[in-house]
């Protein structure tokens, strides 16, 4: 392809805020550092530059008046994003998020439309800690209200972002911190991708893999090396969370029998096994094996490299899993 | 400066202390020898050690993300918290925390927090206990002044008030939350301005000068240890080094007067100054004083490269306390 145009992850964000604020006035950004900055990770980089103070907005440190602000501004009528600058400081912003921004439309009858976009980067693997390196998208996810996304790649993180901007219910972005240098595939004309759909990363049939964010990567690598013993991974990515794309799931299970779900967030409680479930309610009969969870230990990200490296995920533990749910055949 | 030498003497080792770890850190930092975040206090020695200096052992501390200065002041071990910085098994919290989670709560100092404003809450708890248990204790939160613009800042600050705990809250005012200006996220000049909406009293002081912090802390903790209930103390201080790291980033959010001006007003070197002025010291003196300290940061650097990594196994360790606490 000839005018295969690279972008990096952040860049693509970056456009698709971009391409956002000029088709819509409605559309601002709000945050910590993310003005003259542009942020700490460079995704606002050169924003303000290009539409102004007033429309990029650097906040006080204050999670909660950030999301709350946006929450106002959605409902009186503006297209709000609202950053918060790791995904561990939601938890500073939580009545705003689930009690205010995912309810206040049902509360008020369906009377009230909010157009807002939370944008938050979550992931470890940088040696951040406890504090800054968590994955709590199970949590957001839990929320009837909310939209959660979380791309892992620049293609659908253009796409998505689009169209979190463009919905017209709370969405959260949730950026993967160790994607942020990926670059691939993105054209430069604006589109979105839908919420709710998600994609065959790449075809196989022996097994599903049902990964997101930084882990749909490591299930590729992953995939390369079973196939050279012979095993055939097909690899799914919601890429949307919630809503998830529970047909794209279930009919890639009854074609292959075998679900491995991984995800970097701690096992217990995380959205493996939502996944888990659902595979078994809608495809039970097609399983010839238990549909096994790839997660973290039940502890708080590790500081040390020695620790972390061990605790998150990666291609080897995923090639592991399916090992073993082939053995069981 | 009426302060006795000896005083004066254990102030200026607190800082020299702060200084050599902070500048050792940031060094290894830029020789890739340290993993994750690194938030450096060189040029706020004066706020920690003339805080600290004004407190007994059994006294209670919160801290920042900037986090190492308050440690080394309250008597923090060189060694082991070189070891946490690395990520060792022999660390403070064994290679679980690092940086911005650095604790010793033997020495009464409550950890190095990764969340902008958590601190505070937490420094009201203590406070509540010390109180609760009538042993005279009292609890110091650190905070700096973007922190004052989280709600969690505004609660504290009221709670303790209220049920008028044996608390100060020390503001380290470097005109700074990361990249951005104070002015474009509060509409005061003066953090200590917030102090009567919670009545409590309020004072600012020379950030850049011991004695001043010293004899500002010493009459709040006296406040506080006597039943006279909170206060807030802002010192005007600065950061020499960037945010995080070394290194400016490549944008420049200070100008380089600025940044000059600031550390023209070294707080080591103007009570060093002001001592040997006063004949309360020599230069050899101090000279003694780096050379000995110098020799402590280089031990601990030893020390925590040989020190071994925690094995994955210790990953499940510590997430929960297994004794019962029934009584
Ligand atoms: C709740 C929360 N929001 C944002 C951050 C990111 N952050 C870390 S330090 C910092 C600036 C803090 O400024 P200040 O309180 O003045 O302390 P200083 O760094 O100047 O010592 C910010 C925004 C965070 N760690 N926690
Ligand atoms: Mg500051």
């Amino acid at each position: 392809m000839a005018d295969e145009r690279k972008l990096a992850y952040v860049m693509a964000f970056n456009e698709a805020v971009k391409q956002q604020m000029e088709a819509d006035p409605n559309v601002f950004c709000a945050g910590e550092d993310i003005g003259a900055f542009g942020g700490v990770f460079g995704t606002f980089g050169g924003l303000q530059a290009k539409f102004g103070a007033d429309r990029v907005v650097d906040t006080p440190i204050s999670e909660q008046a950030i999301v709350g602000l946006g929450v106002g501004a959605a409902v009186t009528g503006l297209r709000p994003i609202v950053d918060l600058m790791f995904m561990d400081f939601i938890c500073v912003a939580l009545d705003q998020i689930v009690n205010q921004a995912a309810k206040l439309k049902y509360m008020f009858g369906g009377d009230a439309v909010l157009p807002l976009t939370i944008t938050t980067a979550g992931g470890g693997g940088l040696s951040a800690a406890a504090q800054h390196s968590q994955s709590l998208e199970a949590l957001l996810c839990h929320i009837p209200g909310l939209k959660v996304v979380m791309p892992s790649n620049p293609y659908d993180m253009k796409g998505l972002m689009t169209a979190c901007i463009q919905e017209n219910n709370p969405t959260v972005m949730i950026k993967h911190k160790r994607l942020l240098g990926m670059t691939g595939h993105v054209p430069e004309e604006s589109y979105s991708i839908p919420l709710g759909k998600g994609n065959i990363l790449r075809p196989g049939k022996d097994v599903t893999i049902v990964a997101y964010a930084r882990m749909a990567n490591e299930a590729l690598i992953a995939a390369e090396e079973l196939a050279k013993d012979g095993i055939d991974c097909e690899i799914i990515d919601p890429r949307t969370l919630q809503p998830l794309d529970t047909d794209l799931i279930v009919s890639s299970v009854k074609k292959t029998n075998h679900a491995v779900v991984v995800h970097e967030a701690v096992r217990f409680g995380g959205l493996g096994g939502e996944i888990a479930s659902q595979i078994q309610e809608l495809a039970f009969d097609y399983l010839d094996a238990p549909v096994t969870r790839i997660g973290a230990p039940f502890s708080p990200v590790p500081f040390s490299p020695a620790l972390e490296q061990h605790y998150i995920p990666d291609s080897k533990t995923i090639v592991q899993g399916i090992r073993d749910v082939m053995a069981r055949v | 400066m009426d302060l006795p030498v000896d005083v004066q003497l254990d102030l200026h080792r607190r800082m020299v202390r702060i200084r050599l770890f902070e500048e050792a850190a940031g060094r290894l930092a830029e020789s890739n020898r340290l993993p994750g975040f690194l938030h450096l206090y060189v040029g706020e020695e004066a706020v920690a050690a003339g805080v600290c200096g004004a407190l007994n052992d059994d006294d209670h501390i919160t801290s920042t993300h900037r986090g190492h200065g308050h440690l080394v002041a309250k008597g923090g071990d060189f060694n082991r918290m070189m070891a946490e910085l690395m990520g060792k098994a022999t660390g403070y919290c064994k290679g679980k925390g690092g940086s911005m989670h650095i604790s010793d709560t033997s020495l009464g100092m409550l950890g190095a927090n990764g969340i902008v404003g958590a601190g505070s809450p937490i420094a009201v708890g203590a406070a509540f206990a010390n109180k609760y248990r009538g042993r005279g204790q009292v609890a110091v939160a650190f905070f700096g002044d973007g922190s004052t613009n989280i709600g969690a800042f505004h609660e504290a600050a009221n709670m303790a008030c209220a049920l008028h705990l044996p608390i100060v809250f020390a503001c380290e005012n470097n005109e700074y939350g990361e990249f951005t200006p104070r002015d474009k996220t509060m509409a005061i000049t003066d953090i200590v301005d917030r102090a009567a909406g919670y009545g409590m009293p309020g004072v600012i002081v020379d950030g850049m000068d011991v004695i001043a912090v010293h004899e500002a802390a010493v009459e709040a903790v006296e406040r506080a240890r006597s039943g006279g209930g909170p206060s807030l103390i802002e010192a005007k201080t600065y950061r020499f080094y960037n945010h995080h790291g070394v290194q400016n980033l490549g944008l420049k959010y200070r100008s380089d007067d600025e940044v000059a001006m600031w550390k023209q007003r070294d707080p080591i070197f103007t009570l060093e100054d002001r001592m040997i002025e006063n004949k309360a010291a020599t230069r050899d003196q101090f000279d003694a004083i780096w050379a000995e300290l110098r020799a402590g940061i280089e031990a601990a650097i030893a020390f925590a490269d040989e020190s071994p990594y925690p094995t994955p196994d210790q990953i499940m360790v510590g997430v929960y306390t297994s004794m019962s606490g029934a009584k």
